[in-house]
C-alpha cells in the first residue's frame, strides 16, 4: 500500500508541476524515480528515456507507465498513469466547460480569436523544429522533396496520415544502412 | 458507435505520433477535426491553448477531454487509453529487446522519416489556426499578436500560460 501511494505522489507531483508539457516533465520524473525513491539509478533512467524516444505517442506519460510497471507491476502502472493524468484532465474539462457557457458574449468572441493566433503560432514554432530536424537527418535537399511530395499526398489526394506514416516506416526499416551510420552512430 | 471511433480516433495517433507528444497532437487534430468533423478548427485550437496553459502532458490532456466531451467519463477514459496503451505496452513488453537496439541506425531512422509528415501536418494546422483568426479580427491583429506572442514566448522565455492569459484579456477588450 506504502508503495502504491509512493507511485501516486510521485506522478501526481510530476502532473501538476510539469508545466511546459511532456518535455518539460521528464526531468520531474527523474527526479522522483532517480534521486527521491530510488526506483532506479541514472544510468537506468537513460534507458527508458531512449526506449521512449523509440516508440511513438506522449513520452512523459509512456514513462509514467513504463516505471510504475517495472517499481509494482499492472496495477502500479494504472496508478502512474492515473496520477499523472487525471487531475489536470480534470482541470481542462472544468476550465473548457466554463467557456462554453459563456461563449455567446462578444467579448469571449475576442478572447478565444486572439487565443487561437497565439498557439496557430505556437504550432509554426513546432512546424519549424521538426522542419529542422528532418533536414538534419535526412538532407535538406531530400527532406524538402519528401515535404513537398507528403504535402501533396495529405492536402490535394486527401490520403491519411497513418497510411503515408506506415509507408515511410517500412521504407525505413526496409532500406539498407550505410556503413557509415551503422550501429552506435546515431544517439 | 462514439466509444469505438473515441478509440480509433486516438489510437492513430498513438501508434503512429513518432516524435513524442507534439506529433500525437498534429495526428489528433487530423481525426478529430479532419476525419469526424468532431470539432471546428476553432475549437481545437482553444483546447490546444487551455492545454498548453495547464500542467501535465498535453497530448493526453487534449484526449482526455476531447474523449469526455463525446462520450463523458468513459469516453475520456476511451481517450486516454487509446493515446497511452499502445505504445506503453510495446515497451513493457519489448523493453529489453528495444534497449539493445536503441543505438541502431535503421530505429533511429523510424523517428527521422516521420518528422516530415509530422511537419506537414503541423504546418497545416498552424496555417488553419492563422486563418481561422484572421477571418474574424483582420490581418493586422492576426499579426501583431503572432509577433508579440513569438517575441514572449521563444525569445523572452515567458510560459506559454501567461502569454496565452495576456491574449485572452488583449482580446475580451480591444477585439
Amino acid at each position: 500500500m506504502k508503495r502504491q501511494w509512493d507511485i501516486f505522489i510521485a506522478f501526481f507531483r510530476v502532473g501538476m508541476l510539469g508545466f511546459g508539457g511532456g518535455p518539460a516533465s521528464i526531468p520531474l520524473v527523474r527526479k522522483e524515480a532517480v534521486d527521491k525513491y530510488k526506483w532506479m539509478d541514472e544510468e537506468e533512467f537513460i534507458d527508458v528515456l531512449a526506449i521512449s524516444n523509440t516508440l511513438p505517442g506522449p513520452i512523459a506519460t509512456k514513462m509514467a507507465g513504463y516505471i510504475g510497471y517495472r517499481v509494482s507491476g499492472w496495477l502500479g502502472m494504472i496508478n502512474a498513469l492515473v496520477a499523472s493524468v487525471l487531475p489536470t484532465v480534470i482541470m481542462v474539462i472544468i476550465l473548457l466547460r466554463t467557456l462554453s457557457e459563456v461563449r455567446e458574449f462578444d467579448w469571449v468572441k475576442g478572447m478565444t480569436s486572439a487565443v487561437v493566433a497565439v498557439v496557430g503560432m505556437m504550432m509554426a514554432v513546432l512546424t519549424w523544429q521538426f522542419l529542422y530536424k528532418a533536414g538534419k537527418g535526412l538532407g535538406w535537399l531530400t527532406a524538402i522533396i519528401m515535404l513537398a511530395v507528403i504535402f501533396v499526398l495529405l492536402n490535394y489526394l486527401h490520403i491519411h496520415p497513418g497510411i503515408v506514416i506506415g509507408a515511410l516506416l517500412l521504407i525505413a526499416l526496409i532500406l539498407p544502412v550505410k556503413k557509415e551510420e551503422k550501429e552506435g552512430e546515431h544517439r | 458507435m462514439i466509444l469505438w471511433d473515441i478509440f480509433v480516433a486516438f489510437f492513430i495517433p498513438g501508434i503512429l505520433g513518432y516524435g513524442g507528444g507534439p506529433a500525437s497532437i498534429s495526428l489528433v487534430e487530423n481525426e478529430v477535426v479532419g476525419n469526424y468533423g468532431w470539432m471546428s478548427v476553432q475549437e481545437f485550437g482553444e483546447v490546444l491553448a487551455f492545454a498548453n496553459s495547464l500542467p501535465g502532458p498535453i497530448a493526453t490532456k487534449m484526449a482526455g477531454y476531447i474523449g469526455y466531451e463525446l462520450g463523458g467519463v468513459l469516453g475520456s477514459f476511451v481517450g486516454v487509453f487509446a493515446t497511452v496503451a499502445p505504445s506503453l505496452i510495446l515497451m513493457i513488453l519489448l523493453g529489453g529487446f528495444l534497449l539493445k537496439y536503441k543505438k541502431s541506425a535503421r530505429v533511429h531512422r523510424l523517428t527521422v522519416f516521420v518528422q516530415p509528415v509530422i511537419a506537414v501536418l503541423l504546418g497545416v494546422i498552424a496555417w488553419n489556426f492563422w486563418t481561422e483568426a484572421y477571418v474574424s479580427i483582420g490581418l493586422l491583429q492576426t499579426v501583431i499578436i503572432v509577433l508579440v506572442s513569438f517575441y514572449l514566448i521563444e525569445i523572452k522565455q515567458v510560459h506559454p500560460a501567461f502569454v496565452i492569459a495576456g491574449a485572452m484579456l488583449y482580446g475580451g477588450f480591444f477585439l
